[in-house]
């Protein structure tokens, strides 16, 4: 073992100790911002998988495998879905936008 | 560099347990701090196991024998390609494989999740560091691949010649990484369970990544089929071997698991058989990568090393898993798990994909019991007896048909219900070519009696017509809704719903695999036969004449490398020449105390180098393997006279010119008065087909992996959110 072993293993632990460590020496300003987040992650993700659904639905439509009457009833039924989850999304997303036109 | 190897190792240990550690305590007390230092000790991970990696591979290609698992799985005159690959067929060096590609896919995984998933993530980081920290433990305290001598061995015992083969550099990659990848879910099921949160974005989240997980290990086990194929010498793909299954398993659950959250995304159904699903993926996963490395169950597969691994820690670690995962499903089955609405009507999507869950999960089932029917039978009867592939084959043909048969009916019914008149005449077309080809088949193929066969064809031919009829529909209605051109339409049809139509593709591909395996495992001729040179045997109307023998020594570097002997086979079929043939056996020089200086090379199994002759309708498939009896009087003589002349004081250079000359020697009585070599001859139709569907199936799969393009998301985002808009006024 050479001298340059025990210089890169402390080397190392030292990167470690102060990459890993960072975050709490760091001030958490943005604490407050992040309490919907992730309402609103599910929120957008619900909705995209119901603009996937209103498609699928209308190629199931197109493609013959889905009846006209059957389409326009699953089609209304989604649609009044995806309008519940904008406004849910809308009701968290608008103050928050809101509050940042406020402070800046 | 060994000694910053093991440093890397223990520090790596060490930001596991204290990524473990802040990851939890952030999670439950909702410090952002900790739980972001946790997802720093995961990059760390990365990067030290990364780093560890390097060390060791650089060893491999020096040959540093100085390693252990250097001089135990290398040698100088291993390729410097087969060295870089040579780490991984260690004990050793596989499980630094394992943490490696598990930290590089769970750090990659963080980084994209960009802040989602904020309360589950410190959970699932946690769970990820705490497989980190198990696979660092058992190489720190089991199968160190940093284990050094202070005198180096002159050469290394060499790699394995079973694993030198062009796919097996890569196949164990693609398989960890299926294993790695699907820890990945597992992990966020775990952490979602806990948080009570499996909703939308768990799923979005999940899905991306058993997908890429059930694509990377179909391609690892497509490539070991491969292997098997092309050098294991006994002519098939698939022989239900433990190691094989192992890898088939988390495959199966996880197929199963990518048709059943789609229902659970539109409909917010089926979330406790979800839950379990992705969990028991992600035990599987584990469980494949102990059954490669225990050796619990015999295997021609398993490369193990005695003493080195430590199974009661994989079989606490399996344990574990299955009772957290068990407890978190009961205790969670009322409130997160509760299913938001049922059923329609059984002629649904739905109802089509449940059946095609229940399928998978009987053949999933079917195969975990044949491959660990050896100990049950132990545990029960004190006995260990194993269940050979007409086992496998009873349960898991019939199950193979209807799945089949299902990924065939499941794409013509629309999601929540669908009427019969309208079913029929999707059905109509599919089901003419599905007449047409058994027709056709009761016609072409040589016997009737191989009905499983016959309904695979029919079954195969009624799901790919279907599926082409769908991706032909759905082209039709783009052309109709756009104006544009047909493949302008498919290719828009492909990239607006990748998962639906890159799904449809997979299907195309199952069925031609299917049919692949179903000819060529039923109508093969084999023949096995013992040819003296100048002597034929006829096989399936070919005849097949050993026209004359060939050897010759491999070196490299200057030093000998393997002995090869073989035949050139001239393949006729009613007097026309068809192909030759050129199979041979390798004998690679063994390590032994007692092993002389020319027997070594003859001491150990020799490898079959296959003759092929691959076409679209069959294969022409030959291996060799010569009878060198009549040899070895000569070769003990070799070693008696090397004997003496080392004891006389023969410098090991001379050595090494007298061994050549011997080899030399040996190589060339084998030609002028070759031995009969016993030939396994087969052919085998339709096996190319089997190579060509799994292709289909991983450019399915691609298709259905590829990240949407933001633009158009964003434009489709943008006009859904209008017509929702208009549908509000209208409301």
């Amino acid at each position: 073992m050479t001298i340059i072993t025990p210089i890169i293993v402390i080397a190392l632990l030292g990167a470690v100790v102060w990459f890993v460590g960072q975050p709490l020496r760091a001030q958490v300003t943005d604490q407050d911002d992040r309490r919907d987040e992730g309402r609103i992650a599910d929120l957008e993700a619900a909705r995209d998988a119901k603009y996937r659904q209103i498609r699928d639905l209308e190629m199931d439509q197109r493609t013959g495998k889905l009846s006209d009457e059957d389409w326009r009833s699953l089609d209304r039924e989604l649609r009044a879905e995806a309008v519940d989850l904008l406004s849910q999304l809308d009701q968290l997303t608008v103050p928050a936008e809101a509050d940042r036109g406020a402070t800046s | 560099m060994a000694t910053v190897g093991q440093a890397c190792l223990i520090l790596a240990l060490g930001s596991c347990l204290y990524g473990v550690g802040v990851s939890l305590v952030g999670a439950r007390t909702g410090r952002e701090a900790l739980a972001r230092s946790g997802r720093r000790a995961l990059y760390a991970l990365f990067l030290l196991a990364l780093v560890a990696f390097l060390i060791l591979e650089f060893a491999f290609l020096t040959s540093d024998f100085h390693y252990t698992v250097v001089a135990s799985n290398s040698s100088t005159t291993t390729p410097w390609y087969y060295r870089l690959a040579a780490m991984w067929s260690s004990q050793a060096g596989s499980l630094l494989l394992w943490l490696t590609l598990a930290a590089g896919w769970s750090a990659l995984c963080v980084v994209m999740l960009r802040g989602r998933l904020r309360d589950v993530a410190p959970y699932a980081v946690a769970v990820l560091l705490g497989f980190g920290a198990f696979f660092t433990a058992v190489m720190l305290f089991g199968a160190s691949p940093f284990e050094t001598v202070a005198v180096a061995p002159a050469e290394g015992v060499g790699l394995n010649p079973l694993l030198r083969y062009p796919s097996m550099m890569i196949h164990p990659v693609m398989l960890y990484s299926g294993y790695t990848l699907f820890t990945i879910p597992f992990a966020f099921a775990i952490g979602a369970l806990i948080v009570r949160r499996v909703d939308a974005e768990w799923v979005r989240a999940t899905r991306v990544y058993a997908l890429a997980a059930w694509l990377a290990l179909g391609i690892g086990v497509i490539l070991g089929a491969r292997w098997s194929y092309g050098e294991l010498g006994w002519g098939g793909y698939w022989a239900w071997d433990p190691v094989e299954n192992a890898s088939l398993l988390p495959w199966l659950t996880g197929t199963a698991f990518l048709h059943s959250i789609k229902i659970q995304e539109r409909r917010g159904m089926m979330k406790i058989w979800n839950a379990s699903l992705v969990l028991a993926t992600g035990t599987l996963a584990i469980l494949g990568t102990f059954l490669v490395r225990s050796g619990v169950l015999d295997s021609i597969h398993a490369f193990i090393e005695e003493g080195k691994i430590i199974p009661w820690s994989f079989t606490t670690l399996v344990v574990v898993m299955i009772a957290g995962s068990v407890y978190l499903v009961i205790t969670r089955r009322n409130d997160a798990l509760r299913s938001e609405s049922k059923l329609d009507s059984l002629l649904s999507r739905e109802a089509a994909f449940l059946a095609n869950n229940v399928v998978l999960v009987m053949i999933a089932f079917v195969v975990l019991w044949g491959t660990f029917f050896p100990l049950i039978s132990e545990a029960l009867t004190g006995t260990k007896e194993a269940v050979g592939p007409p086992w496998f084959d009873r349960y898991a043909v019939p199950l193979a048909l209807i799945l089949v048969l299902l990924s065939g009916i499941g794409p013509m019914i629309a999601w929540r219900r669908t009427s019969a008149s309208l079913l029929w005449r999707s059905l109509r077309g599919p089901a003419l070519v599905a007449l047409l080809v058994a027709l056709l088949s009761v016609v072409i193929t040589p016997t009737s009696s191989q009905i499983s066969a016959m309904i695979m064809f029919v079954v195969g031919a009624f799901a790919i017509a279907v599926c082409l009829q769908e991706l032909w529909r759905g082209t039709r209605a783009r052309m109709a809704m756009t104006g544009d051109g047909p493949l302008s339409s498919f290719r828009q049809l492909l990239s607006r719903n990748r998962a639906r139509y890159g799904g449809f593709i997979i299907h195309i591909g199952i069925a031609v695999l299917f049919i692949g395996i179903a000819a060529s495992s039923s109508f093969q001729n084999v023949r096995d036969v013992r040819l003296a040179v100048g002597e034929q045997a006829t096989v399936a109307g070919y005849t097949f004449n050993r026209v004359k023998p060939t050897a010759q020594i491999d070196q490299r570097g200057g030093k000998l490398e393997r002995i090869n002997f073989g035949s050139q086979v001239r393949v006729t079929k009613d007097g026309k020449y068809v192909t030759t043939l050129a199979p041979s056996a390798d004998y690679y020089p063994a390590n032994g105390p007692m092993l002389g200086a020319v027997s070594t090379y003859f001491a150990g199994e020799a490898t079959s180098e296959i003759g092929l002759q691959a076409g679209v309708t069959k294969d022409i498939w030959l291996a060799e393997s010569p009878d060198i009896s009549s040899l070895m009087p000569i070769v003990r003589r070799g070693d008696a006279v090397f004997a003496k002349a080392m004891k006389a004081g023969l410098a090991p250079q001379a050595s090494s010119i007298f061994l050549a000359a011997a080899l030399d020697g040996l190589v060339t009585r084998y030609r002028s008065s070759p031995p009969p070599s016993q030939f396994r001859i087969i052919v085998n139709p339709m096996v190319f087909w089997v190579w060509v569907g799994a292709l289909i199936v991983f450019l399915g799969g691609l298709i259905a992996a590829w990240p949407a393009v933001g633009g158009v998301r964003d434009r489709v985002r943008a006009r859904q959110a209008a017509r929702v808009a208009k549908e509000l006024g209208r409301v």
